[in-house]
This record gives C-alpha cells, sequence and structure tokens, in this order.
C-alpha cells in the first residue's frame, strides 16, 4: 500500500466538507443545516492539523500555529452553536416551525 | 499512521456524515454526527495532534452535541414527514455539489507539492499541550483574549435570547 500523503487528508477533508455543504443547500429542517454547518467547520480543522503534521519544523515537532487556529475555530464554533440554538429555540417560541420553508417574512 | 486504519477511518466519517444529511429524524443525524467526530478525532490522534483530538472528543462530541440533543428534545421535533419536494431547488442544490467537488478535484490533482509523504518527526517526544499552550500565551495572546471576550458575549446574548418576552 502507498504511504499517506497530504493529499489523503485533504481529499478526506473535502469530501467532508461537500457532504456538509450538501447537506446545507439540500436539507430544510434548520437543526440539521446547522448540523451540516458544524460537518464544514470540522472539515476545515481537519485540513489545518493535516498542514500542521505536513509542516516540520527545524526542531523535528509540528507547525504548532494551525493547531492554536483549530483551538481558536472550536472556541468560536461552541459559542456560535450556543447562540445559534438559542435564535433557533426563539424562532420556534415564536413560530412553532423549524422547517425553513415556512419562515419567509423578514419581521414578525 | 497506517494507510489502512486511515481508510477504515476516513471512510467510516464519510457515511457517518452523509448519514447525517440523509436521515429524516433529527436524533438519529445528531447520534451520526457525534459518530462522525469520534472518527474525526482519531484521525486528529493520527497526525500527532493528540490535545486537538481530545479537545474534539470533549468539546464537539460530549458539549456541543449535548446541546443539540437537548434542544431537539426541547422542541420536540418529530421526523419529517415526507413533503413535496422543491425539485428546481434540489436539482440546483445537487448541481452546485456536483460542481463543487468536481472543481475540489482538480484543483487536488494540480497541487503536487502535497503528493509527497509526510516527513518523520524528529523530536524524541511530542509535549503538544506544552507547545500549544506555549503559542497560545507568547504569540496568540491578543487572539486568545478576544475569543475570551466573545465566549463572554455569547453567554449573555444566549441569557438575553432565551428570556420568555423578548422586548
Amino acid at each position: 500500500m502507498t504511504p499517506l500523503t497530504l493529499n489523503h487528508y485533504l481529499l478526506a477533508s473535502g469530501l467532508l466538507f461537500s457532504i456538509g455543504f450538501a447537506g446545507v443547500l439540500l436539507r430544510r429542517n434548520i437543526i440539521t443545516i446547522f448540523m451540516c454547518l458544524e460537518l464544514m467547520l470540522n472539515a476545515a480543522n481537519l485540513s489545518l492539523v493535516s498542514f500542521s503534521r505536513f509542516h516540520v519544523g527545524p526542531d523535528g515537532l509540528p507547525n504548532y500555529n494551525a493547531q492554536v487556529l483549530v483551538f481558536f475555530i472550536i472556541t468560536v464554533a461552541a459559542a456560535e452553536v450556543a447562540v445559534g440554538l438559542a435564535i433557533i429555540v426563539a424562532l420556534y417560541r415564536a413560530r412553532q416551525t423549524t422547517h425553513v420553508e415556512d419562515i419567509r417574512s423578514l419581521r414578525f | 499512521m497506517s494507510p489502512i486504519l486511515f481508510w477504515i477511518l476516513t471512510i467510516l466519517m464519510l457515511s457517518f456524515g452523509a448519514s447525517v444529511v440523509i436521515n429524516r429524524n433529527p436524533v438519529a443525524s445528531a447520534l451520526s454526527l457525534v459518530a462522525s467526530f469520534l472518527c474525526l478525532a482519531s484521525l486528529f490522534v493520527g497526525l500527532d495532534a493528540f490535545f486537538i483530538g481530545v479537545i474534539q472528543v470533549l468539546v464537539y462530541a460530549g458539549a456541543v452535541m449535548v446541546l443539540f440533543l437537548f434542544i431537539i428534545m426541547l422542541l420536540d421535533l418529530k421526523a419529517e414527514n415526507r413533503r413535496h419536494f422543491n425539485k428546481g431547488a434540489l436539482a440546483g442544490g445537487a448541481l452546485v455539489t456536483v460542481g463543487f467537488v468536481s472543481q475540489f478535484l482538480r484543483v487536488l490533482e494540480s497541487f503536487k507539492a502535497g503528493s509527497k509523504p509526510f516527513p518523520a518527526l524528529g523530536a524524541a517526544r511530542i509535549e503538544d499541550v506544552r507547545s500549544v499552550g506555549n503559542a497560545l500565551f507568547t504569540d496568540f495572546t491578543l487572539p486568545f483574549q478576544v475569543v475570551g471576550v466573545l465566549v463572554l458575549v455569547a453567554t449573555i446574548g444566549v441569557i438575553v435570547l432565551s428570556r420568555r418576552e423578548l422586548k
């Protein structure tokens, strides 16, 4: 079997991103759309971590700047999930639906 | 990481990711998402990013998914009944996705620098918690504090949003 290259990981990351992308475009349930957004964020994390491992510095360690960026992405994503789910709950209280096609007007 | 393990984990991760999109029941989607995140965490560990792998399991597969499941059960969502699909939107979404994947594959094919195997690590041992923490508190102090403010703002925002009466 051929050894693993950076492109293998980038392929996995890109395919995961496209699955999330397809979910955002095709699904109509707002919570599922939100979960697909999380998939896309994690695909970006996978490519960052593989780039980090690919660039071994002179001290023989991976480049940790990418991992710090992943740390920030995870923190921001957690905050985003909390705010987004609070908005979904407020929307559900006002409209009793989580179906995006039922939510058409800007103000209500 | 051995190639066989990589392929098994990747296929598992992608198929659980696809089942997030395919499942009609939101609880099943959320549980597939947890499984997909666990496979992703093991890929991180295979890339010698142990700290990120642990954070992935704790924050994503733990905290974030508990929040998702909590909200799904709070809203008492049933499995989506089969609605009449908007054929045009469905075809458009599929078309955009296929276009994206084909473009992505072409870019990957022409990316020659990435077709080399991973270089071996020279260090005797990896102390990645120490290294990430070091970078966090020296080079990235300002972004770290900005993220702290962001989390505070998000907390206050969630409390304001989830009050009964929005003024």
